[in-house]
């Protein structure tokens, strides 16, 4: 009962925490994707330093807390562009960078996954090594990725909590402002920890959906 | 034609192809035989260059492929291979497994490559199987699909990587008989196998293969029965054995 009264009393606190948490991972998931894919076409490439730097870059964000990397974005932009930014853009900044060097492994891995035979088999034929990629490796690869990519996205939900750190008015920052004004430390969370469920709930059973619609295609 | 001058390969610091020379004519049937380790398939993927020689030059009807760069499609659509574990293509039908390439390729065009390609099920005795995808295959449907992918870009050249290694021995028969068929429509064929009655019933040559050397090269009579390096006769010993 007390939880449905604190939902209730305080829905708007929330509602701007839901709103702000789904904007967030949206853009983030966007925002990382793409970057991710362009790190794992680096890292796959032959040439030797923009393989390196995302070598560099992949494993330094992922050998470093998020929590570490979005104070740094937040506080460093002073120092790094001169000027601050709001939270809100560090926080999408800091989860897209994190999430683009998860996407990159997980691509690359998804990728590299395929019997090298494949590219030899098609290359033997005289198709290009671009053809090979797009009608051969990628259609195989995607196969790997997607689970995984799936799995990303709904951590990835999850790690935007660390946003409330820097005062980011997202799900996790509702709940520690009611707990607060209610003066009840235990039954906020409780809420705020079945909403995540439900966004990470939801997201995989899309993502089996999706999946499972893909394998029927062949 | 196919000719190798002075073609050196190192795997790091492993020195795999020692100084080889060797010119094969249009329609000639080679059959490559030594050790497992000789240098053999390595040998024959510089041919193509899927192995790109450390040193020394392949020439393919006189062109150096060293020089070719993006252009050596062009050559590879000239060349058929076959491996010893197929390489099919597993999200594409049998039918997209042999079309794909002279589609991708500008070749033919994709009706053209399709009645193309039944024709070459037809041939192997495969035509039921143009809807199915690989994994419902024998190994030895699966290589006689292989070789129809590659003989569906035309090419001038066939080489064959110990393409019936991975088979059951009841399925061996079959395989055989497609390359037996395509040796005496002209192909010029690179044949690496262990199967010795094979290359003696096909080849019109055998080279012979140790330590990353060319050790013994002749007409397949004569090298199978009158071998005259040692080395040569050694292996010869051990694979007639039985
Ligand atoms: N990609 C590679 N990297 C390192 N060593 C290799 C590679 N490919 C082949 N080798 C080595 O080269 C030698 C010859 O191999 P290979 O040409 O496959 O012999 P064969 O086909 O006669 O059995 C072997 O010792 C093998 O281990
Ligand atoms: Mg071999």
């Amino acid at each position: 009962m007390n939880i449905i009264n604190l939902l209730i009393k305080y829905k708007h606190y929330y509602l701007v925490g839901v709103k702000i948490t789904l904007l967030l991972s949206f853009l983030s998931l966007i925002f990382g994707t793409t970057l991710g894919s362009l790190l794992s076409l680096l890292k796959l490439s032959k040439y030797k330093i923009p393989k390196a730097l995302s070598t560099v870059y992949i494993e330094v964000v992922r050998g470093t807390p998020m929590m570490v990397q979005i104070a740094l974005v937040y506080f460093g932009s002073y120092v790094m562009i001169g000027m601050d930014i709001s939270g809100f853009a560090a926080a999408l900044i800091a989860v897209s960078l994190n999430s683009a060097a998860y996407v990159a492994e997980i691509i690359r891995s998804g990728i590299q996954s395929i019997d090298k035979g494949q590219m030899e088999a098609s290359r033997s034929l005289g198709i290009s090594e671009r053809q090979t990629m797009r009608y051969i490796i990628l259609p195989q690869a995607v196969k790997n990725i997607l689970p995984a990519l799936g799995n990303e996205f709904v951590t990835l939900i999850k790690e935007t909590s660390v946003a409330s750190t820097i005062g980011v008015a997202d799900l996790m920052y509702a709940s520690k402002i009611v707990q607060s004004n209610s003066f009840q430390p235990f039954n906020p969370l409780i809420i705020v920890a079945g909403i995540y469920f439900l966004f990470t709930f939801t997201l995989s059973q899309l993502i089996g959906v999706f999946e499972r619609s893909l394998s029927h295609n062949d | 034609m196919i000719r190798i001058e002075n073609l050196n390969k190192y795997f790091g610091d492993k020195h795999i192809l020692k100084d080889i020379n060797l010119e094969i004519k249009d329609g000639e049937v080679i059959g490559l035989i030594g050790p497992s380790g000789s240098g053999k398939s390595t040998l024959i993927r510089c041919m193509n260059f899927l192995e790109i020689p450390t040193s020394g030059n392949v020439y393919i009807d006189e062109k150096d492929l060293s020089t070719l760069g993006n252009e050596i499609d062009k050559v590879r659509q000239q060349i058929g291979m076959v491996f010893q574990h197929f390489h099919l293509f597993p999200h594409k039908t049998v039918l997209e497994n042999i079309t794909l390439a002279p589609v991708l390729t500008g070749k033919l065009a994709k009706t053209q490559a399709e009645e193309k390609a039944l024709e070459l099920l037809k041939t192997m005795d495969l035509l039921d199987k143009k809807d199915v995808y690989p994994n419902s295959l024998s190994g030895g449907q699966k290589q006689r699909i292989a070789i129809a992918r590659s003989l569906a870009m035309d090419p001038k050249i066939m080489l064959f990587d110990e393409v019936t290694s991975a088979l059951d021995p009841e399925m061996v028969g079959e395989v055989l008989n497609v390359m037996k068929g395509l040796a005496s429509t002209g192909m010029t064929m690179i044949v690496v196998t262990h199967e010795m009655a094979f290359a003696k019933q096909v080849a019109d040559r055998v080279i012979f293969m140790s330590d990353g050397e060319i050790v013994e090269s002749n007409t397949a009579v004569e090298l199978f029965e009158n071998p005259q390096n040692i080395r040569t006769k050694e292996f010869l010993s051990k694979v007639l054995e039985y």
